[in-house]
């Protein structure tokens, strides 16, 4: 006997495996205090734990599966523990469907866990067939919001904490600051408002006549109080509209924006019209402030972590600006002698912004489409 | 023409990689009718085999102290995985072994069988370590020595190898030493006396269908690789009249069809199949060399196959992945990598071929290279290896 085994083993040294070994799919999507779940569980494994082929004609029909759905919770459930920090979070079963998986059919276990409070630490305890088949894993995916985790259980780490608070704020932050950049870029009214200002900061009002600014000192200066004052305008209005205090119609918001578009193309045109181009940007800052909060309103803001996301949100939106000057000042203080800037640039450009906003400005303020964009 | 050919693999690799997840996390349903089968069980209730494990676990549920019982228990389940293809079984011997493994001496018994367990698992300094503590509990368990000898066997160690056959001529019979050692032989130049010993040992009066099967294997893919196809096919159809169910011998068959260009056939000897991995990956092969579209469905369901096995974090099947990204999915990149590190793993014949087949289509000497020595070392006699090395010493650069 011993050498016939013996015979078998040696031959057969390269196994041909028809199947994987077992694995059960676990999805746990935390959304606050609770989590929903699938648990897919090979019937085969069920089968070996508690019985499923009643009948005993190796084949197991939806019958068999659904006549012991109670038997499956009870078996399942009891071997996955989920916990919010200290308290154990109760789990109700509440669907049961079948898929196929690469070998061989699954049960679908729908349930629902239900904590205390929000869930901050997730701790999942496994213990699922290790007591009889000690090579089967728990392949876990974990998501809360955007974030996705996976993780494995087996026999050796049937225990696994995840941070859901801190991993999420920390992305959640990343995203908004991401989001903020991009709103300031791509929301041409902003970009062209904040050039529009800063097309004549290079240079100086002198006998009714434009002249290039003496040192890059000054110029930056200049521009340092426009920009400034344009962030702390709008900073103080997307606060405010963002905790709810004011609240403006967003068409009302949109056509204003517009209107300060033209305003400062308009003003370089005419520069006696303003003296001191800081309170243009303080004003209409303002305006601003409110078609950011539209924005970061429309992203959807986390109840836990609303003020995380206004300062991200914001942060972007000044890493946004930053770049813009950033890319605008060295050059137009190197072209800021030349004919070019100081008739071509300055007046076609300020018309040119002053003649777009405008359109918007009829297009915001009567609901209308003239542009594509 | 080649530039649309080209494409259309791009365009059916792509497809094939955004399938990949889908098809493994499906999308679940409700089944319609009651009678509706889901799953269909490789064994019955009712089946001797069952039973006789039933008994066994029953029994040991009522002695749960009876490592007689559990090691019963075990190696049928061992032989279960075998006979099945399915390696969950291996999983639940393990278990039933658990509370001994878990001593701080476990039995040699139940070592022995874990570096079986091991050894299917390709981790083989593991079931090494099994076998050593095993043989210092017991210096003459003859299962240990050949055990010990096939893993040095599929490692390359093929010294250490033939010292571990050795014992079995006291152990275990003139027979099975000489089957150790003639497997060993075949493959390190001496295929002349290796196929003496063997045939010697099939002329034992008494010896078992099962013996008989392993040695008529090795003959006839030793056969195969001197390149003696006649001798070969009479060897595997031998084999194959034993009427012993063996996924290894259906494989070996397949492989030898393969290479004698004779696709058709493999066609009607996998065609039902298609649950063993190895060989629905020999199937497509056949299917792809005769413009069949069943290939495309069976590459995209191996794909999915190989995935969820990567996806559990365990890898047993990187020889069969290798192949099937050379031969299936055309990226040759990938398979050398897989390649490589499958020769990490184990050193048998079709392991140097995949790493010469996979470095000569990405142009790489240097990784050919350890496989060109391995052959120089041993004497591997091995037609189609010893072709392959020659293309590299072919285009000295």
């Amino acid at each position: 006997m011993r050498i016939i085994l013996a015979m078998v083993f040696l031959l057969l040294s390269a196994p041909a495996w028809a199947h994987k070994p077992s694995d059960s799919y676990l999805s746990l999507a935390v959304k606050d205090s609770q989590v929903e779940g699938q648990w897919d569980i090979a019937l085969r494994d069920l089968d070996y734990a508690i019985g499923l082929d009643t009948d005993g004609d190796g084949a197991i029909t939806w019958w068999e599966v659904r006549s012991k759905h109670d038997e499956i919770d009870a078996y399942a459930l009891s071997r996955l523990t989920i916990t919010s920090g200290e308290t154990g979070c109760p789990t109700q079963a509440s669907r049961h469907l079948i898929d196929n998986h690469t070998d061989g059919a699954y049960a679908v276990l729908l349930f629902t866990t239900s904590c205390p409070t929000a869930i901050d630490t997730l701790q999942a305890d496994y213990r699922l067939l290790f007591d009889l088949d000690a090579q089967h894993k728990g392949l876990l995916r974990l998501t809360h919001g955007q974030e996705t985790t996976t993780a494995i259980f087996s026999q050796e780490s049937p225990s696994q904490q995840f941070k859901i608070g801190d991993v999420s704020l920390w992305r959640q932050a990343q995203q908004y600051v991401h989001e903020g950049i991009w709103h300031i870029w791509l929301g041409y009214d902003h970009v062209l408002f904040l050039l529009a200002l800063l097309l004549p900061a290079v240079l100086r009002r002198a006998a009714d006549r434009w002249e290039p600014t003496p040192d890059f000192l000054s110029a930056f200066r200049e521009v340092l109080t426009i920009v400034t004052a344009f962030t702390l305008a709008h900073s103080i209005t997307l606060s405010l509209a963002t905790v709810g205090l004011i609240a403006l119609p967003s068409r009302l918001v949109e056509s204003a924006i517009a209107a300060s578009v033209v305003f400062a193309g308009i003003t370089n045109l005419y520069p006696v019209l303003v003296q001191r181009r800081w309170l243009v940007a303080f004003l209409f800052g303002l305006v601003h402030g409110f078609g950011f909060a539209s924005v970061l309103s429309d992203l959807g803001l986390p109840k836990g972590s609303l003020v995380l996301s206004l300062v991200s949100f914001n942060l972007g939106v000044e890493a946004g600006q930053l770049a813009i000057v950033a890319m605008f000042l060295p050059l137009a203080y190197f072209l800021r002698k030349s004919w070019t800037y100081q008739r071509l640039v300055l007046v076609t450009g300020s018309l040119g912004i002053a003649a777009l906003a405008f359109a918007w400005l009829i297009e915001r303020a009567l609901d209308l489409k003239l542009f594509p964009l | 023409m080649n530039g649309t050919r080209t494409l259309g693999w791009l365009i059916a690799t792509g497809w094939l990689a955004l399938s990949i997840p889908s098809m493994t996390f499906g999308e679940p349903f409700l089944p319609q009718q009651d009678s509706q089968v889901l799953e269909r069980l490789t064994v019955k209730a009712t089946d001797p085999v069952a039973r006789e494990i039933r008994t066994l676990r029953a029994g040991l549920l009522h002695d749960s102290q009876n490592v007689d019982v559990a090691v019963s228990l075990a190696t049928r389940l061992i032989e279960q995985s075998r006979s099945e293809g399915d390696p969950r079984f291996l999983g639940q011997a393990q278990a039933v072994l658990a509370p001994w493994l878990n001593q701080t001496a476990p039995p040699a018994a139940t070592l022995l069988l874990r570096a079986t367990i091991r050894q299917n698992a390709h981790e083989f300094d593991l079931a090494l370590a099994d076998l050593d503590a095993v043989l210092s509990l017991q210096p003459t368990n003859a299962q240990a020595w050949l055990t010990r000898a096939s893993i040095y066997q599929v490692q390359g160690r093929y010294e250490e190898a033939r010292r571990a056959c050795q014992p079995l001529f006291r152990l275990a019979g003139r027979h099975v030493a000489l089957t150790c050692l003639g497997d060993i032989a075949g493959l390190t130049g001496q295929a002349t006396t290796s196929r003496e010993l063997l045939t010697a040992s099939l002329e034992r009066p008494g010896i078992s269908a099962r013996e008989r099967l392993w040695v008529v294997t090795i003959l006839a893919e030793m056969a195969a690789r001197i390149g003696d196809a006649k001798t070969s096919e009479k060897h595997f159809l031998e084999a194959q009249s034993l009427d012993l169910k063996n996924y290894y011998l259906l494989g070996a068959y397949a492989d030898f069809l393969l290479d004698q260009g004779r696709a058709p056939e493999v066609v009607t000897l996998l065609q039902r199949e298609t649950r063993v991995d190895g060989l629905l990956l020999r199937l497509a092969l056949a299917e792809q060399a005769l413009h069949l579209s069943a290939s495309k469905e069976h590459t995209v369901e191996l794909a999915a196959r190989f995935a969820a096995g990567r996806e559990r974090g365990t890898r047993v099947h990187v020889r069969e992945e290798a192949r099937f990204t050379l031969t299936l999915l055309h990226d040759p990149k990938t398979a050398l990598s897989l390649a490589q590190a499958n020769w990490e793993i184990q050193k048998e014949p079709w392991d140097a071929r995949l790493l010469l087949e996979t470095a000569l289509a990405v142009g790489s000497r240097d990784a050919a290279r350890s496989v060109i020595a391995w052959l120089h070392t041993n004497h591997v006699e091995d037609m189609r290896l010893q072709q392959l090395a020659s293309q590299f010493q072919g285009e000295k650069s």
